[in-house]
């Protein structure tokens, strides 16, 4: 039972890292594509919708070979720990993120943009208030990033190596237990997975709606 | 916006949470069987309450585990395929192997047996009998110890090169998938024994031959050489092999049972 909540804590911690780094770098950038206009951009958004179905474990073998300790990045010595699935999960997550965030913002900029700029701020600057006003959207898009994350096993798998206690997810440790032969325990793992994952989108979308209605009550 | 704020700085929160990196740990590449019948899991905590190291075992096949090892990503191998541990230590990755247990292969299949090798104890024959009967057999297709032994067997049976034909599935997985997909496809296939008692999903699986002495199953433990992999933590992994193959190590792996029948042999004294 011990190893169940390490499990599920590991795979809880783990994904809501990943989805707050690509949170950091997805909020920006997706509102960045919409409001700034310069050479490359709509390359760029091509991009990032084709990236959405970025095979996990093609990440995962590519991550896998820069962490090895002969690769590029294995000075930091990462691989087989939290950090590398914390990372695989990120790039998996930041392409839905930065798409559902800029398709909004392209949006809000469109009815807003002007008159942030007649305001005297700068495009920088208005990234901010424009985050404010897509926060619903923000909301969808974190969900998304985090379901991207819970889910996922093939990246997972081969860069976090399914060590006990360390690196096992509810995902790989349910590979683990149909290996085994264990199905109904592997099935009962699966129904928390499910559980965990609807009862946090849930939340988060109660959430939002709490959100919208403090919106309208200030405008 | 507070709401996203307080999400964002719980998120911010586990990620500063600062991971449960014992004092000490080692990587551990090993086999697939050791981990899926469930020896690991039981013998670890033991030596790891002795000595303060905690070992994360990374579960493999062999043929992949000493790849691992060959690129730095292992401290110590735990692995059984004696002839690609051969070339692990002649490529001067490796400098000492140690044998610390063995156990044996046993031919599973399908109850209604359909190649007629209930009771037989000559692999070779057995193989034989499945080729000509086209019997369904499933191989594990992916460079481990098991799928190295089975390989060698088909070569003694007259198999040159790569079999290609319907009834013979190559499934390149695990011990466990394969298991998975020999019952149901009511297929035969070769197991080690460990993984094997430890299996819950045998369906109409059930030993078919067994006894060979073309079938035993040993399990090495290797260091690493210390100039290829200096930064290794060879220290602790010279431990846990020195604990393997200790008294007190061999007594644990002796000890570890899975419905009352032992699943490895310890055998550090007396290599088999």
């Amino acid at each position: 039972m011990g190893d169940f909540f390490g499990i599920v804590g590991v795979s809880i911690g783990v994904s809501l890292t990943a989805t707050a780094l690509a949170a950091a770098i997805s909020l920006p950038l997706g509102t960045a594509l919409a409001i700034f206009s310069f050479r490359g951009r709509r390359l760029l958004v091509v991009l990032v919708n084709a990236f959405f179905g970025l095979p996990p474990v093609v990440v995962g073998l590519i991550l896998y070979l820069a962490l090895s300790r002969s690769g590029p990045l294995g000075f930091l010595q990462w691989l087989f720990t939290p950090a590398a699935m914390v990372i695989a999960q990120a790039i998996l997550a930041i392409p839905i993120m930065t798409a559902l965030i800029h398709r909004a913002s392209e949006r809000a900029w469109a009815r807003y943009g002007d008159e942030l700029i007649c305001d005297g701020a700068s495009r920088m600057q208005a990234i901010p208030p424009i985050l404010r006003i897509i926060r619903a959207e923000l909301l969808t898009a974190i969900m998304a990033g985090f379901g991207r994350t819970v889910s996922e096993v093939g990246a997972v798998i081969l860069v976090g190596g399914n060590i006990r206690g360390l690196t096992r997810t509810m995902t790989t440790a349910i590979a683990l237990q149909t290996s085994q032969g264990e199905l109904s325990l592997a099935l009962a793992l699966g129904a928390v997975l499910v559980g965990i994952s609807i009862s946090i989108s849930a939340t988060v979308f109660a959430l939002a709606g709490s959100a919208r209605t403090a919106g309208s009550d200030e405008a | 916006m507070t709401q996203i704020r307080s999400l964002l700085a719980l998120m911010v929160a586990f990620a500063l949470h600062p991971g449960t990196a014992a004092a000490q740990s080692i990587t551990l590449a090993s086999t697939t069987s050791v981990e899926a019948s469930g020896l690991l899991t039981n013998i670890l905590p033991q030596f790891t309450a002795t000595t303060g190291i905690s070992v994360h075992v990374v579960a493999q096949g062999t043929g992949k585990a000493l790849d691992t090892a060959r690129r730095g990503d292992a401290d110590l191998l735990l692995v059984h395929d004696p002839e690609a541990e051969q070339q692990f230590i002649d490529e001067g990755h490796g400098v000492r192997c140690r044998q610390i247990a063995w156990n044996d292969f046993v031919i599973v299949g399908p109850s209604a047996d359909p190649a007629h090798l209930r009771g037989g104890s000559d692999s070779v024959a057995a193989f034989k009998a499945i080729a000509s009967a086209r019997a369904p057999f499933v191989s594990r297709g992916d460079n481990s110890g098991t799928n190295a032994a089975e390989l060698r067997l088909w070569k003694i049976a007259g198999q040159t090169g790569p079999i290609r034909e319907k009834w013979y599935r190559d499934i390149g997985g695990g011990m466990g998938q394969a298991l998975n997909a020999a019952s149901a496809m009511n297929a035969y296939t070769l197991t080690d024994r460990g993984t094997w008692l430890s299996f819950a999903n045998k369906g109409s699986l059930v030993i078919a031959v067994e006894g060979d002495p073309r079938l035993v199953n040993r399990y090495d433990v290797i260091e690493l050489d210390p100039q290829k992999h200096a930064g290794a933590k060879l220290g602790p992994a010279k431990a846990f092999a020195d604990w393997l193959v200790s008294p007190e190590g061999q007594r644990a792996i002796g000890a570890y049972q899975v419905n009352g029948e032992r699943l490895f042999n310890p055998s550090a004294d007396k290599p088999k």
